[in-house]
């Protein structure tokens, strides 16, 4: 159980090791709380649609199962949406149409044909715990370095002081390839994955 | 002329995948090799097309009319599933041989959030029928330039000295986020 769980935190991390998810990971990391509700949305419904799934293993036949699979995600993903609208809206205008796009996070379809199709409730809910926090956990650590260096802050406290001069790269399309793909290359010097 | 903005938009300035990075995975996974890079663009441009002009129908007659625009997500998701079973079943019977290089990349097309994406951005930029079929099949062009443009580079890039940590996908996001900084040249090419 501890193993489900621990293994997407950092050996089978989504983002760094299994190269999932990249959509989101790439676009709304401008700024630590973006990077932070994104996560913690994604972790919802990886969640909520592994428990649902699992429950529902042994009903869905096996010929309509991906796309029995992408309506409970998809409902689901409506739920974060309309939440999202109701109580947090600047964040919600801020992510934009990636909120709904979870909706095609390949991580949430994926765990469910790997893992939650085939096992029971309990180890489908550590499963999709650990690999929800593992993603949260990614995009916290992207999030950060490009706002640091964006504007000398993270999650807007000030780190690096008046005389840092802004660098518009760090939110533009590129400085998100450019830190991801820093961060992977440091991610396998750290495990020896090499 | 509009339309004509609308098309060099998404293919050069805003580019789904350098721009908005959406069909990231297929990106990454796929351009290693020209012919599946190039036969895995049409693929998806064909469903990128057909979901427009399908969404758009289904947005303004259906989910509009009845005031159910909160089913958007399931709909849609529904429409682009069985448009990629269609296209799957096609390529099966009239082109086997790209049916077998596509291989396993083909039902993903239906988690490529560029197609999901597209019918999102419609909707919010509240276009028009003729507009959304221009959008829709010029981000299937622009996805296909992407990545057959990577596909070259990749194929250039094997016989390098790649420094260990940065082999496989370290190097494609640094070669992606470099052809990010070439394709903002495009900006100012098209009124905003």
């Amino acid at each position: 159980m501890t193993k489900d769980f621990l293994k997407g935190l950092w050996q089978e991390n989504p983002v760094f090791v299994q190269v999932l998810g990249m959509c989101p990971t790439l676009a709304v990391t401008t700024s630590l709380i973006n990077g932070l509700s994104m996560g913690l949305a994604t972790t919802f419904v990886l969640v909520a649609s592994g428990l649902a799934i699992s429950s529902l293993r042994k009903l869905i036949p096996d010929q309509v199962r991906i796309a029995s699979f992408m309506i409970i995600i998809s409902s689901f993903v409506t739920v974060v949406k309309l939440l999202f609208e109701a109580h947090i809206p600047s964040i919600s205008a801020q992510l934009g149409p990636y909120l709904p796009l979870i909706v095609t996070n390949c991580i949430i379809l994926g765990r469910q044909e790997a893992f939650a199709s085939k096992e029971p409730v309990s180890r489908s809910l550590m499963d999709a715990l650990g690999m929800g926090l593992g993603f949260a956990l990614a995009l916290v650590i992207l999030g950060s370095v490009r706002e640091l260096f964006y504007q000398g802050t993270i999650g807007n406290l000030e780190i690096l002081g008046n005389w840092y001069k802004s660098m518009v790269i760090m939110v533009q399309p590129a400085g998100a390839f450019i830190s991801l793909s820093l961060l992977v290359a440091l991610f396998k010097r750290i495990s020896g994955k090499e | 002329m509009e339309l004509f903005f609308i098309f060099i938009a998404i293919v050069l300035t805003q580019n789904f995948v350098l721009h908005y990075f959406l069909g990231i995975c297929p990106f990454l996974g796929v351009s290693d090799e020209m012919e599946g890079a190039f036969g895995m663009g049409i693929a998806t441009t064909f469903v990128m097309t057909l979901t427009a002009i399908i969404t758009w129908n289904i947005n303004h007659f259906i989910l509009e009319a009845f005031n159910v625009e909160f089913l958007e997500y399931v709909s849609f998701i529904l429409v682009i599933a069985s448009l990629v079973q269609l296209v799957e079943m096609f390529l099966k019977k009239y082109v086997p041989e790209l049916y077998q290089t596509l291989g396993i990349y083909l039902p993903l097309i239906t988690t490529n959030c560029a197609v999901l994406g597209l019918a999102l951005f419609m909707v919010l930029r509240d276009y028009n029928f003729v507009q959304s079929a221009i959008f829709g099949f010029g981000a299937g062009v622009g996805f296909t330039l992407a990545l057959v443009i990577m596909a070259g580079i990749r194929g250039e890039l094997e016989e390098e000295a790649i420094p260990k940590p940065f082999r496989g996908t370290g190097i494609t996001l640094l070669t992606a986020g470099l052809l990010a900084l070439a394709f903002m040249g495009f900006s100012g090419l098209v009124p905003v």
